[in-house]
């Protein structure tokens, strides 16, 4: 075995930015094949939109993958759960969602927004406790549980709203675009922009600068050393857990309000893009998962404008092809 | 002499396979006793069982007269044991001050219990913020050991420091242990270097098939060749 010596120099560690190139590479390398610079801008602003709702939704999937590598495959209910708890809020006060009011229209959204999580994250306590404490180290049980428990909280959802649609308009505020140019940006998606990149920063911070973060950051890697060193990582997990959930509520606020309706399969479609970003993204990395889920809405959106009919298999390609290049993802944090 | 550690009558199972086959040992206070035996007697999975990350199925461990067999691993390790895995399991994705950060459970890092180590491991000040996974091997052993000693503990759990480490970096080690050794500091240590076994040990147990087949004074071991060969299949002689 080679070994340095204890004084040697470290060797530099090597930044690895390709991951963070891949985007901005496939961004640029789209402007010729568009043709139109206001498509193109059009479209990237759509799949940096679209990119942080993803990730918003499965940031705390990837935690507790990689965390306790539990597969959880009903982490969806909290994504429909919290779209639906939305609609509590938002009907009532439908004057003023609609009014010409920024700030009338946040004073109903962002409580609409909190309580969503609330009961998103109180859900993901019981989930935790109930279907997936028990199953613990048994994938094939977990997919068997908590899949049962997606169907359980789809029928939940029908029998207490109905099966129809339920429309949850933008606020008026919201609504258009702005206009630079001949490049129409529509608001909605610069907020779910400023929002995604938000949470994003704020989950660095804590993942980098806290304690708190340290250990979630260890348990990833090895959570019996973290059990050896004396701490209960149980509980860490189900801090975890319970902020995975809350997080996937808000995405399901944002992603309802982006579509302008709430269904309660509405999280059927976007459990695969999810699962596919967490995958290519690393098991436990958020980095990983940031980069992930732009490059998937960046596929969606990309491909369904060039090549609509490849629409469907484009993100299942981006994952063989991301997968052949690194097995493990684009930043592998596990070594599982 | 008190004995701090204790199991009697221990079997563990991992999965279908029953490992350890009713292991009685004790581990007196203040002393290195020394775990030797050859590969799959069952020397990790004795100390797993110890610091709870396998279940032991069956008998007793009690640590200062408090049983911990059916206690969970933080709970054992809050205890005050400390635990050095074979494969150092240091972050890699942290910093070496992260990894000591962490180990220090109980509050800010105590600077003169820093400086201390850093007297035997310098790398690890002068690579204080560089991420573990860019050690050495040898660098990685030296601050898998650091996280176990940074806060007092009562016991530590020692498996195979020195494997495939260079010799300058063993040496580094052994003198390491030592001076815990001479702070008084309980350990049971795992090591299949019958030199570092020989500068470091009090007392060993020999270890075969999940069982304990010999138990006495390392010194008598040491001395005793044909007992080395019949216990170890090799003698302290040919490993120097």
């Amino acid at each position: 075995m080679t070994d340095l010596a204890a004084n040697d120099p470290l060797p530099k560690p090597k930044r690895d930015l390709a991951p963070i190139l891949l985007p901005i590479a496939l961004a640029l390398l789209m402007i010729p094949l568009i043709g139109s610079t206001s498509s193109w801008l059009t479209l990237t602003v759509a799949s940096l939109a679209m990119g942080m709702m993803i990730f918003i939704m499965a940031s705390g999937l990837t935690l507790v993958f990689g965390l306790m590598d539990v597969l959880n495959f009903g982490h969806g209910a909290f994504i429909a759960v919290g779209a639906y708890v939305a609609t509590l809020v938002l009907a009532p006060f439908a004057a003023s969602i609609q009014a010409d009011s920024l700030w009338m229209n946040l004073a109903v959204l962002a409580p609409a927004a909190l309580l969503s999580m609330a009961v998103s994250g109180a859900l993901g306590l019981v989930v935790e406790r109930v279907l997936i404490l028990p199953v613990y180290g048994q994938h094939l049980k977990q997919i068997l549980m908590t899949t049962g428990g997606l169907i359980v909280a789809e029928q939940t959802l029908y029998a207490l709203w109905g099966p129809q649609i339920i429309p949850m308009p933008l606020p008026a505020s919201l609504r258009g675009s702005f206009i630079i140019g001949d490049v129409a940006i529509a608001k909605y998606r610069v907020l779910a922009m400023l929002i995604g990149l938000a949470i994003f920063i704020a989950i660095q911070l804590v993942l980098n600068r806290s304690k708190l973060g340290l250990l979630i950051r260890a348990g990833v890697e090895n959570r019996e050393m973290v059990e050896a060193l004396g701490y209960r990582i149980r509980r860490l997990f189900l801090g975890v857990f319970m902020t995975g959930s809350a997080l996937a509520g808000l995405g399901g606020v944002m992603w309802a309000l982006y579509r302008e309706q709430v269904h309660a399969s509405m999280s059927d479609d976007l459990t695969v893009l999810i699962f596919i970003v967490v995958i290519i993204g690393g098991l436990g990395s958020i980095g990983g998962c940031f980069i992930g889920a732009i490059l998937v809405a960046m596929v969606a959106n990309y491909g369904g404008f060039l090549v609509p009919k490849l629409a469907l298999v484009s993100n299942i390609l981006l994952m063989v092809a991301i997968l052949m290049w690194r097995p493990r993802g684009l930043y592998a944090v596990t070594s599982r | 002499m008190t004995d701090l550690l204790t199991l009697s009558g221990v079997h563990t199972h991992i999965g279908r396979y029953h490992i350890l086959q009713g292991i009685d040992l004790a581990v007196p206070e203040g002393q290195v006793t020394m775990l030797l035996g050859r590969n799959g007697a069952g020397k990790t999975t004795t100390l797993r069982t110890i610091i709870g990350l396998w279940q032991a199925s069956k008998g007793e461990i009690s640590l200062g007269g408090t049983r911990i067999e059916s206690l969970a691993t933080p709970d054992i390790a809050r205890l005050g044991v400390g635990y050095v895995p074979e494969s150092m399991a240091v972050f890699s994705d942290l910093t070496v001050k992260e990894n000591l950060v962490l180990a220090a459970r109980d509050g800010p890092l105590d600077d003169t219990q820093l400086d201390w180590i850093f007297g035997f491991f310098p790398a690890l000040r002068r690579f204080w913020l560089s991420r573990a996974g860019s050690l050495s091997g040898g660098q990685k052993q030296m601050l898998s050991i650091a996280r176990a000693i940074i806060e007092p503990r009562k016991l530590l759990l020692i498996d195979e420091p020195t494997k495939g480490l260079a010799p300058a970096i063993v040496m580094a080690l052994i003198e390491c242990l030592k001076e815990i050794k001479r702070k008084g500091a309980t350990i049971l240590l795992v090591e299949q270097n019958f030199f570092a076994a020989r500068e470091l040990g009090d007392s060993v147990l020999v270890m075969d098939n999940g069982t304990i087949v010999h138990r006495g004074e390392m010194a008598a071991l040491a001395a005793d060749v044909p007992l080395q060969e019949r216990l170890l299949g090799l003698s302290l002689e040919t490993h120097q």
